[in-house]
C-alpha cells in the first residue's frame, strides 16, 4: 500500500481524496472496502519516514484548501525500488495489477516490461513445480501439492497474457503507432 | 508499404543428404556437427497479396542447439505453427533461411525435402495423424519402412520404440481401439521412427487431458534427458514449462526468449548409456523458484 501511493504521486503532488479515487478506479470493486482514512494513515506514516511531506496547495478555483502530499528524494528512491524489484513468486494479481497500474501513470516503468519480466520469473516457477510434479506419482501427497502450485502459477501466466495485450494496447495509443 | 524482395538463393553444391543410418535408440548418438539443430536466419513468410497480405512470419531469426527442447508460445494467429512448418519443411518461406543439421533446407527440390523430411523431421501432430487402419505398431514402422529400413529392422524399432512410450502391450491395436493419450504416444513414437534430428510438435497436448498430457510431457522429459533436439508449438504454459527454453511470438516476430535450465536443469551430461528415465534436477529444488513459493509462518 505505502508503494502505491508513493508511485501515484510520482507524476505531481496530489491529496488524499484524489489518490483514493484513483486506487478505486484500479481496484474496482475490490477497492469499496478502501475506506478514506486508510489512505490518510498511510499518508502519515509516510510523512513521518520522511517519504513524502506535505504542501499548501494552490488556491483551488471553489472549495477549501487541501493537503497536498509530495514525494521527498528519499521518497522517489523508494519508488524507483519498488519498480525495478521483481514483485516475487507469491505476489498476488492485485498487487501486481497496482503495480502495473502505478508504472503507467507514473511512467517510472514500462508495464508491458513488468509484465514481460513477471513471466519469466513465473514460468520459471513454473518450470521448477512442473518438473518436479512429473517427478512425483499425481496421487501422492506431494504430487497433489504440486498440481496445485502448477495450476496457480498457470492462472497466474493466462492472466498476464491479458494484461499483455491490454497495457500493449495503451502503450500503443499513447505512442500514435498503434 | 512493406514489399517482399525475394531474395537470390545461392545454390547449395551438397546434393543430397546424409544417408548414413543413425545408430541406435534416440538420443544415444554422439553429437552431431557443431553448430545448431535447427537454424532459421531472417525467416519470413506472407500470405496474401497486396493490401491482404499477412506476415504470418516476420523475420524470424532462432538457434536451436542440439539436445535443447524449446517451446514456442503466443496467442492463436502469432505464427507460431507456421513457423513450425517452414522449419519441418512443410512450408516454405517467402524470405530467409532455415537450416538443419547444419544443411540448408529452404530451396530444396520437392523430392529432396520430402526425403529430408522423411528421414531427419519427426512430426507430432495435435489430432496424431495415425493412419487409421494400421495397427500402433505397423503406423511406428511405417516412416521406417519408408525411409528404407528392413521389414525386420523396422519391426525391431517400433517394438523397442512402443516400449519406451509404455504402449508395448498394445502394439496390434487400431488407433480406434486407444485413448487419446495412448495414440498421441504412438505418434510420438513414430515420430522417432527414423531417430530423427529434431522433433516438431504442434499442439501435441492440445487434444489431452492433464493425466495423458503428464504422460506426454513425461515422454518429453525423457527425451529431453537422452538429448533430443525438440521443438514444440503450444499454449499450453506448463507444456512450455516443461521445455530447456520458451520464445513467445507476437504478429509474426520472436516478442521473448526466456532459458528456464537454469542452476541444476538442463546441463547434458553426455550420453551416459542410462535408461533416458532419469529426471535429472527434478526433485531439486534449485535457486528461488518453489521454496519460494512457501510462506513460512508461525
Amino acid at each position: 500500500m505505502q508503494d502505491v501511493v508513493l508511485a501515484l504521486l510520482t507524476k505531481e503532488p496530489s491529496h488524499g481524496y484524489d489518490l483514493r479515487q484513483r486506487l478505486a478506479a484500479a481496484l474496482g470493486p475490490l477497492g469499496d472496502t478502501l475506506n478514506a482514512g486508510q489512505i490518510y494513515v498511510t499518508l502519515t506514516r509516510l510523512e513521518k519516514a520522511g517519504l513524502v511531506v506535505q504542501e499548501r496547495e494552490d488556491a483551488p478555483v471553489r472549495g477549501p484548501r487541501r493537503k497536498v502530499y509530495a514525494l521527498t528524494a528519499a521518497g522517489q528512491e523508494r519508488v524507483a525500488a519498488w519498480m525495478a524489484e521483481s514483485a516475487g513468486p507469491r505476489a498476488d494479481v492485485t498487487e501486481f495489477h497496482l503495480k502495473l497500474v502505478a508504472a503507467g501513470e507514473s511512467g517510472l516503468a514500462d508495464p508491458v516490461a513488468l509484465v514481460d519480466a513477471r513471466r519469466r520469473e513465473l514460468m520459471r516457477s513454473l518450470a521448477e513445480a512442473q518438473r518436479a510434479a512429473l517427478a512425483h506419482d499425481t496421487d501422492s501427497e506431494a504430487g497433489l501439492l504440486l498440481e496445485g502450485i502448477a495450476l496457480r502459477l498457470q492462472a497466474d501466466l493466462r492472466w498476464l497474457e491479458a494484461c499483455e495485450r491490454a497495457w500493449s494496447a495503451r502503450r500503443g495509443e499513447g505512442g500514435g503507432n498503434g | 508499404m512493406r514489399t517482399v524482395v525475394p531474395r537470390v538463393r545461392g545454390r547449395s553444391s551438397r546434393s543430397d543428404t546424409d544417408d548414413s543410418p543413425r545408430p541406435g535408440p534416440y538420443g544415444r548418438r554422439p553429437a552431431e556437427a557443431p553448430g545448431p539443430a535447427l537454424r532459421a536466419v531472417g525467416l519470413t513468410r506472407v500470405y496474401g497479396q497486396d493490401e491482404s497480405m499477412v506476415w504470418a512470419v516476420d523475420g524470424v531469426d532462432l538457434d536451436v542447439p542440439a539436445g535443447q527442447t524449446l517451446a514456442v508460445t503466443g496467442p492463436s494467429g502469432c505464427g507460431k505453427s507456421t513457423l513450425l512448418q517452414l522449419l519441418g519443411g512443410l512450408d516454405r518461406p517467402t524470405e530467409g533461411e532455415v537450416w538443419l543439421g547444419g544443411m540448408r533446407i529452404d530451396h530444396l527440390g520437392e523430392r529432396a525435402l520430402a526425403r529430408l523430411r522423411r528421414r531427419s523431421v519427426g512430426f507430432v501432430f495435435q489430432a496424431y495423424h495415425l493412419m487409421y487402419e494400421l495397427s500402433a505398431a505397423q503406423n511406428v514402422e511405417l516412416p521406417a519402412l519408408l525411409a528404407g529400413a528392413s521389414p525386420r529392422a523396422a519391426r525391431r524399432r517400433a517394438g523397442e520404440l512402443l516400449q519406451q512410450v509404455g504402449l508395448a502391450g498394445r502394439a496390434r491395436h487400431l488407433p480406434s481401439e486407444l485413448s487419446g493419450g495412448q495414440r498421441q504416444r504412438v505418434a510420438v513414437a513414430r515420430a522417432l521412427a527414423n531417430d530423427p534430428l529434431v522433433v516438431l510438435a504442434d499442439e501435441p497436448t492440445g487434444n489431452l487431458d492433464s493425466a495423458a498430457t503428464h504422460d506426454i510431457l513425461r515422454l518429453f522429459d525423457e527425451l529431453r534427458a537422452a538429448g533430443q533436439t525438440l521443438v514444440m508449438v503450444t499454449h499450453d504454459e506448463r507444456v512450455a514449462a516443461a521445455a530447456d527454453r520458451v520464445i513467445s511470438m507476437r504478429d509474426g516476430t520472436l516478442a521473448d526468449d526466456t532459458r528456464l535450465d537454469g542452476d541444476g536443469r538442463g546441463m547434458r551430461h553426455g550420453h551416459d548409456g542410462g535408461t533416458g528415465l532419469s529426471h535429472d534436477g527434478g526433485t531439486g529444488f534449485s535457486g528461488t523458484g518453489l521454496g519460494a513459493l512457501l510462506r513460512w509462518e508461525d
